[in-house]
């Protein structure tokens, strides 16, 4: 043995990943949205797996992009990404931090109630659907009555 | 038929309704009545285009004869394509969109349903995925119908007659024939003449709601899903989705 690979921990890569944003709403990061399902050393390679929002979603390749080249940053060249579909994401492993972020975003986070809570901007609770889709698959549209003011809400499924 | 070729059969049927409907809907893409719609359009058909791509790798993967569903979807003839003749229909007009995406998608959400408790694991984690973007198609093509049926005298005088044009494609949705027979010895789906009452029972509820009234002819056309007898409208919906691979032939970007 002349020459450790060297190793990072999962632990680290995870933490490397948080700071891997979503393309489209960048103030979270992909380890927020939940779509990084697990990261394991397979001998010398590092193997992520990664499961789609919708099956649809564009974003999904770019993900696939920016998390390779966030790890080859930090000097892992041997990485396979794998596309895992099952079990099929759900907004319940958003988490905590990603929640807030959104929020303060202007985005209304993903509520069991199939509505937002409460208006993004004002807090207001008297809200109107306009549209049951927007900006990118995984979004409605919403208004506040109150400020007035439309707003994105992040569907919950 | 052995075992394989009938879940590739079975398969190819579930990604062409999916990818003839998905490239359906996105003809609306600039086209829709208010900005509202068109987004909605353009996203159910991207979730269409996806489970697309899953169906469609699986029946590549099934076939083992090193395509890929790139090559399904843009390298076959008319005659190969398995989707049901109801997602091959043209748009008409917003309402007879609408009418169409609620028929299929009343469908799509029971078949997804069953198909979830597959013997075969890439079935069951493809329709559990899809599954949760049709409950939704589901929740907004049903809203649509009912608000255009039972809204202006115009809109629903043209959502009958939308579903008179179109209710007689929804019988070969429940149509079984050797490849079904097949995939349910298998385990692998269902009998799809048993899935006939739960489609009813939402149909009846949506469409009574709509104020509209189910044609009581039992009149339906058939030859989609088993390719035997598609519509003139299949090969000009190829010609445009096919015509960068067939003018380009493994063009990429």
């Amino acid at each position: 043995m002349t020459e450790a690979i060297h190793k990072p921990s999962e632990a680290a890569i995870w933490q490397w990943l948080d700071a891997v944003p979503d393309p489209e709403i960048p103030v979270i990061s992909v380890v927020d949205l939940g779509i990084v399902r697990g990261v394991q050393w397979q001998g010398d390679t590092l193997e992520i797996a990664v499961t789609p929002t919708y099956s649809g979603c564009p974003a999904t390749s770019i993900i696939s992009m920016d998390i390779e080249t966030a790890l080859r940053d930090r000097g892992i060249d041997k990485i396979t990404i794998k596309q895992q579909i099952a079990p099929a994401w759900t907004t319940d492993w958003l988490t905590k931090k990603g929640r807030a972020e959104m929020e303060k975003f202007g985005i209304a986070p993903p509520s069991p109630a199939q509505g937002p809570e409460r208006c993004p901007h004002c807090g207001g609770t008297d809200l109107e659907r306009l549209s049951q889709f927007g900006s990118t698959p995984c979004k409605a549209q919403w208004r506040c009555k109150g400020c007035l003011e439309p707003f994105d809400y992040f569907k919950c499924i | 038929m052995t075992r394989d070729e009938a879940l590739f059969e079975y398969l190819l049927r579930l990604g062409d309704n999916t990818l003839i409907l998905g490239h359906r809907v996105s003809e609306w893409c600039g086209h829709a009545p208010v900005l509202e719609e068109d987004i909605a359009l353009a996203n159910t058909a991207l979730d269409m285009i996806g489970q697309t791509q899953m169906w469609l790798g699986l029946a590549a993967e099934v076939e083992g004869k090193g395509r890929d569903a790139d090559k399904l979807a843009f390298l076959r003839d008319a005659w190969d394509f398995r989707n049901l003749l109801l997602v091959e229909m043209p748009n008409g007009d917003f309402g007879q969109t609408l009418m169409r995406q609620f028929l299929f998608d009343a469908f799509h959400s029971v078949l997804l349903g069953r198909l979830m408790t597959s013997s075969d694991e890439r079935v069951a984690a493809i329709a559990a995925k899809a599954s949760k973007e049709v409950t939704y198609h589901l929740e907004r093509s049903a809203d649509t119908v009912v608000g255009l049926g039972d809204g202006t005298e115009e809109s629903h005088a043209r959502m009958q007659a939308a579903l008179d044009y179109l209710w007689p494609y929804v019988g070969e949705m429940f149509r079984a024939d050797d490849v079904d027979t097949e995939m349910v010895a298998a385990g692998i789906a269902p009998d799809p003449s048993t899935l006939r009452a739960e489609f009813d029972d939402i149909a009846t509820r949506v469409l009574s709601q709509a104020t509209l009234e189910i044609p009581t002819s039992s009149f339906g056309h058939k030859g989609g899903k088993d390719g035997s007898f598609h519509t003139e409208h299949l090969g000009h919906l190829l010609s445009t989705m096919q015509w960068l691979q067939r003018a380009y032939p493994g063009c990429e970007w």
